[in-house]
């Protein structure tokens, strides 16, 4: 406390500018996509003035009605199964005395994460190949959905087992002495406090599948378009704003639904 | 202490133990759609490829042998053919080059990030959580309007006089780095963030105290400390970027392969899916020497620390 300091120790010189830099490059690209999105002219590089018309193009055009119905489909059941099953693994995993194979069980679940997605996208067009061969059996757009819920489930699982791990053990042991049963401390107590987990899980369960493409796009048969594999198939062919409009929309979804997820946290650590 | 050791045993009497049980859902679903395909990949290497795609049942090691010989069509010889491991040390390179340029742009933005006030840091770390889940595929087709002949970027220097026609960027290795690059830039500041984000500055300003310049504590206090982040995030990088599909096959236009496209080729175009599977475990066996590395790095710290 003699001399005053003069120097901030938390600062770096140009840390700052590399930090504004990146944030710029991350939405530039981004931003002049969603502007040109807008242009009026049917070229997709060449401005030419303001219109919403593109985006009506795109809410009147089937082929994109139909890939956002499969594309809905999908991403909601895989939401919510593998929201579910990640909920109650979570518990499984937690609430438990260790268990021998408790770290295996982490791994498998921890899986889908660690394996390149075009590995688990060929291996799962491999799986699905041999069982339609050998049994006759095919899902359909379930062979979609199971997929997408297999890399799901990581993602709920995330924040779920987080909120588990940070909650207060009192009130639940509270609940326990006074003779509550473990069904109705886990129901009144328990669940209660975990729904932002929950939600949170659900929202980034639901974004990963809603964007997916690499997997989709190995595993979809015939008809089973989706949004993301609806844009790549006009990507080959002349583009038009109308390209631009509907990966706005995409964008749009997902900016939602991480904010959705990044409040429910926020609010938690208040 | 032993309150709560005493709960806790009771917890296990009232059917704690059945509680295990609810992580059946979970694995038995990535068991049979997760874990039984990689097993099945691994048998269809061993196979002979049928002609039209699919597999005949029949051992052979033709997908390994393929993968850096070509079996002469007149004479049966082996020949040398470098071709597929000339992708996988490209991709490799590739993927080497996004980390380390992600990495010199990623540490001082979450070191920026990590000493604002808590309200500022939770706008940053939205901020780059936004890209960190935005579509892959619309993102890099965002790159791809700009770096386009007509793109923004030549249209721009046209304009300015600087260039009379369009530098040729799209289809290019230029492009494939770049959108490796702005693909991943996200995954090496986040996990960068929550280690810096715990970095206990009394050790720096003790630094300080004894006369340590800036530089120094950068190198030998920051970044040492840093360390596990820097590690999670350069793998959080390298793994996707080594088995990168999208990126390529849109900068790249098909022409410029990395490993991930060259994988789903074997199953498109290509028809030879022993060779496709042989390829991505020869991939898979990459990502676990990276992981391998980091668990022992990781495990090495605790030990240390």
């Amino acid at each position: 406390m003699a001399e005053p300091r003069t120097i901030d120790i938390k600062d770096q010189p140009g840390f700052g500018t590399i930090a504004v830099i990146c944030v710029c490059v991350l939405y530039i690209p981004v931003l002049i996509l969603m502007i040109f999105s807008l242009n009026s002219g049917s070229l997709v590089t060449h401005w030419e003035g303001v219109t919403l018309g593109w985006y009506g193009s795109a809410f009147l055009n089937e082929e994109f009605h139909h890939a956002a119905r499969n594309t809905m489909i999908i991403s909601v059941t895989a939401t919510i199964v593998s929201t579910i099953c990640a909920t109650l693994a979570a518990i499984g995993m937690t609430r438990v005395k260790p268990w021998r194979g408790l770290a295996a069980a982490f791994m498998i679940i921890n899986l889908p994460l660690m394996v390149p997605e075009i590995i688990t996208a060929v291996a799962t067009l491999s799986f699905f190949a041999l069982i339609a061969g050998a049994f006759g059996l095919n899902f359909g757009i379930g062979n979609l959905i199971f997929a997408h819920i297999v890399f799901c489930i990581p993602f709920a699982y995330m924040p779920i087992r987080a909120r588990l791990e940070d909650m207060d053990l009192t009130l639940e042991y509270a609940a326990a002495d006074l003779y509550a049963t473990p069904w109705n401390t886990f129901r009144r107590i328990t669940l209660p406090l975990l729904v932002p987990g929950i939600m949170s899980g659900a929202a980034l369960a639901f974004i990963v599948s809603f964007d997916d493409f690499t997997i989709t796009q190995l595993v979809a048969g015939p008809g089973q378009t989706t949004l993301p594999l609806y844009i790549w198939n006009q990507i080959r062919r002349p583009m038009t704003p109308e390209i631009n409009a509907i990966s706005t929309i995409l964008l749009l979804v997902s900016i939602l639904f991480v904010s959705i997820s990044f409040l429910i946290a926020r609010r938690r650590a208040k | 202490m032993s309150k709560a050791a005493s709960f806790e045993a009771q917890a296990v009497k009232t059917g704690a133990r059945r509680n295990r049980l609810l992580s059946l859902p979970a694995l038995i679903i990535i068991g049979i759609f997760g874990v039984l395909p990689l097993v099945i990949i691994c048998v269809y290497s061993f196979l002979a490829a049928a002609p039209y795609g699919g597999v005949q049942w029949q051992f052979s090691t033709d997908a390994y042998l393929n993968f850096l010989f070509q079996r002469d069509i007149f004479d049966d010889t082996l020949q040398f053919t470098p071709d597929f491991l000339i992708i996988y040390l490209r991709s490799f390179l590739f993927a080497v080059v996004t980390t380390v340029i992600c990495l010199l742009l990623g540490f001082p933005t979450a070191y920026f990030m990590a000493t604002r006030t808590p309200a500022q840091r939770n706008w940053w770390v939205l901020l780059i959580t936004i890209p960190f889940w935005s579509n892959l595929l619309v993102r890099t087709l965002a790159i791809m309007f700009i770096i386009r002949d007509e793109g923004l970027i030549n249209d721009a220097l046209m304009a300015l006089g600087v260039i009379d026609k369009p530098i040729t960027m799209l289809y290019t290795n230029f492009a494939i780095q770049l959108g490796l690059l702005y693909a991943f830039l996200p995954f090496m500041v986040l996990p960068l963030y929550s280690s810096l984000e715990k970095l206990d500055f009394r050790l720096v300003e003790a630094a300080y105290d004894l006369y340590a310049t800036r530089r120094q504590v950068l190198w030998r206090v920051i970044i040492p400390l840093s360390k596990p982040g820097i590690i999670a995030g350069c793998l959080l990088v390298f793994i996707p970027a080594l088995g990168a599909y999208v990126t390529p096959l849109i900068l790249g236009g098909g022409i410029h392969l990395m490993i991930g496209d060259l994988i789903a080729q074997q199953f498109g175009s290509g028809r030879n899916w022993p060779l496709g599977c042989a390829q991505a475990l020869i991939l898979m066996a990459a990502v676990l020497v990276a992981l391998f590395f980091y668990v022992r790095n990781t495990s090495g710290k605790m030990q240390h620390g």
